[in-house]
């Protein structure tokens, strides 16, 4: 099988990779372009390890075909830090103890982000609905919740 | 090694929440898991499974595979040594079958291949021919004489004449005289229950990248609970020597007793063998559930007569348990732990494995505890409904307590149990007010914990900063509590402090992490490596100032001189100490190596709020509070996700998880959407008590914490359940179909 040319923008830079046509994004980023922060629980969209965004949208990148991601704009966890300085959620999720093994912790990064962006002040049964793409099998999602909370509350300067 | 005789200690940094050292890595996808790495020339490796759960293997033909371009290397069950060793032989057979595939999802034949397409589509490519043998999956079925026998030859010999093949273990604990007891009773019930497979659920698949050369020198990169274990399972499969193997173990994504074997490092090593290449392996959804341990299935029976003011006479249980194809040994931690948390006169559990056309049990956080605990709880709370007691009471009033003669053997020392419970007591949750087709329920959980064979190496760098080297991988912020420990004891801050997790070629032998182990018997050794280390540093600063070694004391991180007729030397911090290390004898280490005993049993006890939907059966969680006694909570924020994750899991097994079998024998929901483990949308916030009850084995009091809080919450939510709904439920998961027809009768 031939490769496909694909042009994308990851975390703010432009990428082109090679890929099959039958290559999941998930794949790409993790085997082709060493971005290995997404994780593949179980490669059916179920557990939510694999979550970025792409044009803004929430996806589960096991789900997404590379060649789909033509001319999109991806961020993924390795995205969200600004240099050396912690996005408020990864901060808050190390301050807090959000995480445990750490395996959930990039995809539930990447959705809470996107969760904040939307609604930046979600009640907890908001947040407890919108993480729960996201399977931790670690915590009982509880320091997640909070932690989730924290740092929107820093974020919205309250 | 005994608790310090220090009642009034201050700690500085045991009991504070700092920042794990790990964590930076974890938030921004650094961190290297199983799957992370690669190498140059790299294969990918993929592995053949039977569809069948019960089948003779006539033949395997590999050719086809062969010859597809880009393949490297096939290999079946003939390219692994058969060890001498019955459980390293289990291990084996279990990663690639010889003559019979034992379950659906039994491994067969593995191939390795320039790219995971190619890998994928040649083992389709194998051509084995089975012969279908009858089957059984169920435990009680798999006990009849007339079963299909999974094994033979594979009783242990107290296993009684006559009865089925598949029964394997045969265990009895306890003491007293039953019939007096059950005689001096106004109530007794009888009841027997079932509780399905469920898996450990860890989000990482099992991942290894592997290298062995014809030199017999392999290198493996794996998630693992144990390095060494699965050293000692690669050398044994492979056939090598274990100095050869070297061992190291990637950050790992969740385990719960799940990574304490090995299922796909052998094959890799296999196949890196024949190939000449490095071989990575990851394992899908789909065969982590097929394949790797779920917990045990089980059948109870339990008895319990009480008096009409609470008070229980007599207690008696017999536990029918399948760890799946193989022999377990499971069961007899069910019969040791069923009735730990009761000071019982008269006591008897008996233990009883059946092999079964199922996945080899792998251990499951509290292995064995958890159902056995959930059967006598739920019989203990319909004995307190039936006689009108609070349910709260009767624990207390039966409650085990220092000196009581468990019903396992052991008389116990001190334990929380009875400071659980009166936590419990009066918490406001317990007299909450509940409405109409609500229901509260509550258990106690025991867990043995455990010691175990532990090496810590100190090291005084000389910059005056501190390096632990251990050999458990953290699986849930242990490098934290080590590195706090260190820097407690040496009087140091803890970010002075890196715990790193040594290879198997760096340390000496460590047992794997599991027993809730590591915060206390690494905890230990680390503690008596700095202290080690101390006595070296007292030494040298006793030859500089020209004193007696025991005139140099250690205080706040310095070498001090012990009093006025020492002299009057200025204190020497460590940091001054390691720079001029060179000039007074050398390096300054300490170590320390110990098969680590004293590790104190656990109590715990779960409050559990629910609501029954009448119409649907649905159960909803409304308000869940664990208590525990944790001994010295070394990171607090670590011992509640401890507390709060086993909940949770808990709350999984008991509402939503289990293996579900077909008629003809396969596994029918091997993924995440169909083998649903609880969201976050299905919870309350888990409110935690932590009681410190320090631990007379350990010096700072620390016990281990991660494995009772699973074993609580079945019966928690059962008696709730039961209570809500107005009728007894007896079998888990208490799914909604299952709980409708409860109600409906």
């Amino acid at each position: 099988m031939k490769t496909i040319p694909v042009a994308t923008t990851i975390n703010g830079d432009e990428t082109e990779f090679l890929c099959h046509a039958d290559e999941s994004l998930l794949d790409v980023l993790r085997d082709r372009l060493g971005l290995t922060g997404a994780k593949e629980g179980c490669g059916t969209g179920d557990c939510g390890a694999c979550s970025v965004m792409m044009n803004g949208r929430l996806v589960c990148s096991c789900l997404v075909l590379g060649v789909e991601t033509e001319g999109a704009e991806i961020e993924t966890i390795e995205g969200m830090a600004k240099g050396d300085t912690l996005h408020p959620l990864q901060r808050v999720f190390l301050e807090e103890a959000a995480l445990q093994c750490g395996i959930c912790t990039p995809g539930i990064l990447v959705a809470a982000k996107a969760l904040l962006e939307k609604n930046p002040d979600p009640t907890d049964t908001e947040v407890r609905y919108w993480l729960a793409g996201n399977l931790c099998r670690c915590t009982g999602y509880d320091k997640i919740i909070k932690a989730v909370q924290t740092a929107a509350a820093e974020m919205r300067g309250a | 090694m005994a608790f310090d005789a220090q009642p009034t200690r201050k700690f500085n940094v045991v009991g504070t929440r700092v920042t794990r050292p790990d964590g930076v890595d974890k938030v921004t996808g650094k961190a290297a898991y199983g799957a992370d790495i690669s190498a140059p020339g790299m294969l990918h490796g993929r592995i053949l499974r039977s569809p069948h759960a019960h089948a003779r293997i006539v033949s395997i033909d590999t050719s086809e595979a062969e010859k597809l371009a880009g393949v490297k290397a096939v290999v079946t069950g003939a390219d692994l040594a058969m060890p001498e060793d019955a459980d390293f032989a289990d291990v084996a057979i279990n990663c690639l079958a010889r003559d019979k595939a034992l379950y659906d999802g039994h491994a067969v034949a593995a191939v390795a291949a320039t790219s995971k397409a190619i890998a994928k589509q040649a083992i389709r490519l194998i051509k084995v021919e089975y012969d279908p043998l009858p089957h059984v999956t169920d435990v009680d079925a798999a006990m009849k004489p007339d079963a299909p026998v999974v094994q033979e030859g594979r009783a242990l010999e107290n296993v009684p004449a006559g009865m089925s093949q598949n029964v394997t273990t045969y265990c009895k604990f306890g003491h007293g005289d039953l019939d007096a007891g059950f005689a001096k009773a106004d109530k007794i019930i009888e009841r027997s229950f079932k509780t399905a497979a469920t898996h450990q659920g860890y989000i990482e698949p099992q991942a290894c990248m592997a290298s062995l050369g014809n030199d017999g020198r392999g290198e493996v990169w794996c998630c693992t609970q144990g390095q060494y274990m699965v050293r000692a399972n690669c050398a044994a499969a492979l056939g090598v020597e274990e100095s050869q193997l070297r061992i190291t173990a990637s950050e790992i994504g969740g385990g719960f007793g799940g990574k304490t074997s090995t299922f796909i490092e052998p094959v890799a090593l296999a196949l890196s063998r024949k190939s000449g290449k490095p071989v990575k392996i990851v394992m899908t959804r789909d065969e982590v559930l097929k394949a790797t341990g779920p917990t045990i299935s089980s059948s109870m029976d339990i008895k319990i007569g009480m008096t009409k003011d609470g008070r229980i006479t007599a207690a008696r249980g017999e536990l029918r348990y399948s760890g799946g194809a193989y022999p377990n040994f499971t069961v007899e931690m069910g019969a040791q732990a069923a009735f730990a948390a009761y000071d019982l006169e008269a006591v008897e559990t008996i233990g009883w494995n059946a092999m079964t056309n199922r996945p080899k049990e792998i251990p499951y956080r509290a292995p064995g505890a958890p159902t056995a605990i959930y059967a006598v709880e739920s019989v203990v709370d319909e004995l307190c409904q039936e006689l009108g007691l609070d349910p709260l009471d009767v624990r207390l009033m039966n409650a085990a307590d220092k000196g009581t003669l468990s019903s396992y053997g052991p008389t116990f020392n001190d334990i929380g149990l009875v400071a659980t419970l009166e936590a419990a007591k009066a918490h406001p949750h317990y007299t909450a007010p509940l409405s109409e087709n609500q229901g509260r329920g509550l258990s106690c959980g025991f867990w043995f914990n455990f010691g175990g064979n532990t090496c810590v190496s100190l090291n005084i760098n000389d910059d005056g900063t501190v390096g632990v080297v251990e050999g458990n991988p953290d699986i849930g912020g242990s490098r934290a509590s080590i590195s706090m420990m260190a820097a407690e004891e040496l009087g140091v801050p803890y970010d002075k402090v890196r715990t790193v997790i040594a290879d198997t070629s760096s340390l000496g032998f460590n047992d794997i992490t599991d027993g809730s182990r590591v915060t206390f018997a690494v905890g230990l050794a680390t503690i008596e490596a700095a202290r080690a280390a101390i006595k070296e540093m007292c030494r040298r600063v006793a030859k500089i100032w020209d004193i007696d070694e025991d005139a140099v004391i250690w205080e706040d991180g310095c070498a001090k001189p012990a009093g006025p007729n020492a002299g009057t030397h200025p204190p020497m911090t460590l940091a001054e100490i390691a720079a001029i290390a060179g000039n007074t004898g050398g390096p300054i280490a300490g170590h320390h190596e110990v098969n680590a005993d004293g590790a104190g049993v656990s109590f715990g006890v779960h409050l559990c709020d629910t609501e029954v939907d009448p119409e649907t059966g649905a159960v909803k969680i409304l308000r869940y509070t664990v208590f525990q006694d944790a001994g010295k909570a070394v990171h607090p924020d670590y011992v509640e996700g401890q507390m709060q994750g086993g909940a949770v899991q808990g709350i999984g097994w008991a509402l939503n998880e289990e293996y579900i079998y077909g008629e003809d024998g396969r596994l029918q929901n091997a993924a995440f959407l169909d083998y649903r483990i609880p969201v976050a949308s299905d919870l309350p916030p888990i409110e935690t008590v932590i009681l410190e009850i320090p631990n007379p084995g350990h010096p700072y009091g620390v016990r281990g914490v991660g494995e009772t809080p699973i074993v609580p919450p079945l019966a928690a939510i059962a008696n709730a359940v039961s209570r809500a709904a107005n009728v007894r439920l007896t079998e888990l998961p208490m799914s909604p179909p299952r709980v409708l027809k409860a109600i409906t009768g």
